[in-house]
């Protein structure tokens, strides 16, 4: 049986990183609470951009433009993103093992698709398995703002654009839930699956042409899908931190209680036997 | 005086939601005055000041190239960043100013030239809105 001052010092240990855990977990309540808010405040310029779009997509038919056509499949891009610390359950074990396995299955070669990671823990994996990654940002800020990503979402569509890739899948934790996150597989080009259901509500004059506003717009939109995909994350991240460190905490207040039981057992046990040996002692004098 | 809707978004939220008599702005192809019943019309436009017009009050935002939407009701600018000229921090578009024009004149190479003149073009433009208000 462990002696009673290692029980002690275990106990103590416990507590001290319970203490971190708890702190962390309220860090990480309140970067979800804001990162929510972000989310939220992303929506109406999302809405607003697609419903352009669709509208000048589906109403013109004379509009063509690189970004709307598919072409044959040499290359895939995948971007994926993480996060750039642990410590979130599952947040980037289950998108990279999901990334990896749709990988393996779709692809014979490492030549056939090329990586763009957004987050340490994603650049790391892919590069410790010799896959080529094209594209990093790592230490995104825990509010991004639209300037923080603005160069990678360009040079990510400036790769479809010069035909580096041939089409691009985006992986990401969807926030469904703060005790919820789903992985999820989302195609931006070439676009695609317009919002058909209300056909064109207006018709518009372009100024100049359909095709020189595509020529902004599809970019644009493109950029606002990758932003709005990271904003979806970081509110994922957040909250798996929270959850992870909630169940680190709630797991260490079940060690302390069970090692105080062992420690109060153990403290009897000794008083017990000091008696004994007392009484024990007192018989032999007799 | 008939009024019109106008909303300026932006990735980080909206930035300006209104009703106004006019609205100009600087499309690609030219300056644009948009008045309620204007025909439903698409257009680039390019980094320039968003003029809102309502009776003897007129408002500024400076916006960093994007869209605008004309609706039979609504105005709708989506541009990847747009300030209000209240909330324009002079000093941070200054310094922003100087360090374009500085990696413009001792270009060696390691600068996108069009990436500088952009980011000088959005300073000076900042700057102007902020001196308006």
């Amino acid at each position: 049986m462990a002696s009673l001052r290692d029980i002690k010092s275990r106990i103590t240990s416990t507590k001290k990183t319970s203490q971190i855990t708890k702190a962390m977990q309220m860090v990480s309540a309140s970067k979800m609470n804001r990162a929510e808010a972000n989310a939220k405040a992303y929506v109406p310029y999302m809405e607003k951009i697609q419903e352009v779009v669709s509208s000048i997509a589906n109403g013109s038919a004379d509009a063509s433009h690189p970004m709307l056509t598919s072409r044959p499949v040499k290359k895939t891009g995948y971007l994926v993103i993480t996060s750039d610390r642990g410590l979130a359950g599952a947040y980037n074990s289950s998108i990279l093992r999901q990334v990896h396995k749709t990988i393996l299955e779709r692809h014979k070669s490492n030549d056939e698709f090329v990586i763009i990671a957004i987050g340490r823990v994603g650049r790391d994996f892919f590069v410790s398995r010799n896959m080529h990654v094209e594209l990093e940002v790592i230490g995104v800020p825990d509010q991004p703002s639209f300037a923080d990503i603005s160069s990678l979402a360009k040079s990510t569509v400036n790769l479809y654009l010069n035909e580096l890739c041939d089409e691009l899948y985006m992986y990401y934790n969807h926030y469904v839930s703060p005790i919820q996150q789903e992985v999820t597989e989302t195609q931006i080009l070439p676009l695609s699956d317009f919002d058909t259901s209300n056909p064109t509500l207006t018709t518009y004059e372009f100024e100049p042409n359909a095709e020189e506003i595509l020529e902004v717009l599809l970019p644009q939109y493109a950029e606002s899908l990758i932003y709005g995909a990271l904003l979806d994350g970081k509110a994922s991240e957040h909250s798996a931190r929270m959850t992870a460190m909630k169940n680190a905490t709630d797991n260490a207040k079940e060690l302390i209680d069970s090692l105080s039981l062992q420690y109060n057992r153990a403290r009897q046990a000794a008083i017990t036997q000091e008696i004994t040996e007392i009484v024990g002692g007192a018989a032999a004098l007799e | 005086m008939k009024t019109i809707k106008v909303n300026v978004v932006t990735p980080d939220g909206p930035v300006y939601d209104a009703e106004v008599e006019m609205v100009s702005t600087k499309a690609k192809s030219g300056e644009m005055g948009i008045m309620a019943g204007h025909v439903p019309t698409v257009a680039p436009l390019t980094i320039g000041a968003v003029r809102l017009k309502n009776g003897s009050n007129t408002d500024y935002v400076a916006v960093n190239g994007g869209f605008l939407e004309v609706r039979p009701d609504v105005v709708t600018i989506l541009a990847q960043s747009a300030e209000r000229a209240e909330t324009i921090d002079l000093t941070r578009a200054q310094e922003a100013k100087a360090r374009a024009e500085q990696r413009l004149q001792n270009n060696d190479g390691s600068y996108d030239v069009k990436r500088a003149d952009l980011a000088l073009k959005r300073a000076i433009n900042r700057i102007q809105i902020a001196e308006m208000r």
